[in-house]
């Protein structure tokens, strides 16, 4: 059984089609990364999943279960992870207590269980040595750390990631890619959202493309990168001889 | 070389306690780009707040055309003719996409770019050109936010992340703009995660690290181990185990 499967799940936003019947299957463990153009319902489409935006149209499931009515919060506790676009951290609390929120309402654990939870989602992000910090002082990468470090500590089964490698440097986003790396290796399925193309395609395994909230490609990640379609609206030229270059 | 446009000169910005540019000087002519190269935390974007004014420095001069902006506001710094592409979308989100534009435009100063220039820059705008900013995805909002430094036609143009959130093929379409802005007589200070892309577009590269200057040159100068150093501070190669580098 996939852990995760959308069945014509369809949105929009006024006149603005963001979801058109999107079908896929998710498998446990998989690395799936989304491409599209702007406004193609990239973000829409995690919204959907975690319970922020309710579809129109169609059905999501998780490890058997439909999520129709589900909180976001019920979500997250089933194993659904989320970071966001612009990184919001509880700026007034430290490193350690953001994680450590995760641990105990995304993981709903107590007591000693979410202090290691916490303290090891922040070894695994590299943010250990600045968990005293005040997580609003926090540079941009270090944001962006603790956004999947918080995801982390609600010991995710699937993790959805938007635009994590945005606005990083080319060595910051290789630093990302190896944490984001070690999850998909421990079997928590990842599915990442990214125009950091070279990012992505270091990590994933499938790749899928959305273009006005339908999917126009979806497959192995050379095959999506050669597709026609791909390259005329929203790849262009560089991206693909970056990638032929590799 | 051509005249200069913008003459820092042993610029030092604090934020609090941290010294976040440290007697940093360069200059920007007409007609070029200077791509500011660096790691997150090594001061690209709070130099190019303070050339806007919306950061005060702690010691140095900012000449703008020969004249020292001194403690001038950031509105008349923009009179001027210096515009800046903050980072991370600062839209008005109660307005339309088309009212956002026009405050860019409301001086009215004439030049290559129009509003009708961005709608034909970016195809999708004028059918959603009534909606509020906020209902606009987050690479849409980046889009609309350069549009609206571009039809102010600045002399000086301080673009800080110009490629974030948006799609290959649009990064591609709006480097290609470059060129023809430049040969306006356009100044452009680049600050771009992506090096391969900010370098490529660039006269003149300036690396910083912890905010202060490392390296200083033209692309056809420099090798990628110079940049790459410049940026960590030493030759340590970075322990990415993957086969693809900064390419």
């Amino acid at each position: 059984m996939p852990l995760l499967q959308l069945d014509g799940v369809s949105k929009k936003f006024g006149q603005v089609v963001v979801a058109q019947e999107i079908t896929f299957e998710l498998e446990e463990g998989a690395a799936l990364g989304i491409i599209g153009p702007n406004g193609a319902g990239k973000t829409t489409l995690f919204a959907m999943i975690s319970g922020d935006v309710k579809p129109d149209a169609g059905e999501i499931t998780f490890d058997g279960q439909n999520l129709g009515h589900l909180s976001q919060a019920a979500r997250a506790r089933l194993g659904i992870g989320r970071t966001y676009q612009i990184p919001r951290p509880f700026e007034h609390m430290t490193v350690f207590e953001n994680a450590l929120l995760a641990a105990q309402q995304g993981a709903r654990t107590r007591g000693q269980a979410s202090y290691a939870l916490a303290y090891d989602a922040l070894v695994r992000t590299g943010l250990a040595d600045l968990a005293n910090t005040s997580a609003g002082t926090l540079p941009l990468l270090h944001r962006k750390r603790l956004e999947l470090a918080r995801a982390l500590a609600t010991r995710p089964r699937v993790l959805l990631l938007d635009e994590i490698a945005g606005g990083l440097t080319d060595p910051e986003v290789n630093e990302l890619t190896v944490i984001i790396r070690s999850f998909s290796a421990e079997g928590i399925a990842v599915v990442w959202i990214e125009h950091v193309v070279r990012a992505l395609l270091s990590t994933v395994d499938r790749l899928l493309c959305l273009s006005s909230g339908a999917i126009i490609a979806d497959g192995d990640p050379s095959d999506v990168m050669a597709s026609e379609a791909v390259r005329s609206i929203y790849l262009g030229g560089r991206v693909i001889n970056e990638a032929l270059n590799q | 070389m051509s005249d200069v446009l913008l003459d820092v000169k042993n610029l030092t910005v604090h934020h609090g306690q941290l010294r976040a540019v440290d007697d940093v000087s360069f200059e920007v002519h007409q007609g070029e780009v200077l791509t500011m190269v660096g790691a997150n935390g090594a001061g690209k974007s709070t130099l190019l707040r303070t050339i806007a004014g919306l950061h005060r420095q702690t010691s140095g001069t900012i000449a703008f055309n020969g004249t020292d902006l001194g403690k001038l506001a950031p509105q008349r710094r923009v009179r001027l003719g210096i515009s800046l592409v903050p980072e991370g979308r600062r839209l008005f989100e109660s307005l339309t996409l088309e009212e956002n534009l026009k405050v860019g435009a409301h001086r009215n100063t004439k030049g290559a770019f129009t509003i009708e220039r961005i709608y034909e820059l970016f195809d999708w705008m004028p059918a959603r050109r009534r909606q509020r900013a906020w209902q606009f995805s987050g690479g849409e909002q980046q889009a609309i936010a350069i549009g609206r430094a571009l039809v102010a036609n600045p002399q000086l143009l301080l673009l800080d992340e110009l490629s974030l959130g948006l799609a290959p093929i649009v990064i591609e379409r709006i480097y290609a703009l470059i060129p023809d802005i430049v040969a306006h007589g356009v100044g452009i200070l680049l600050v771009e995660q992506d090096v391969a892309l900010g370098v490529g577009v660039a006269n003149r590269v300036h690396c910083l690290l912890e905010g202060t200057t490392s390296l200083v040159g033209a692309p056809a100068e420099l090798t990628p181990q110079q940049i790459e150093r410049a940026y960590f501070g030493s030759d340590v190669r970075h322990a990415a185990p993957s086969s693809e580098g900064t390419s």
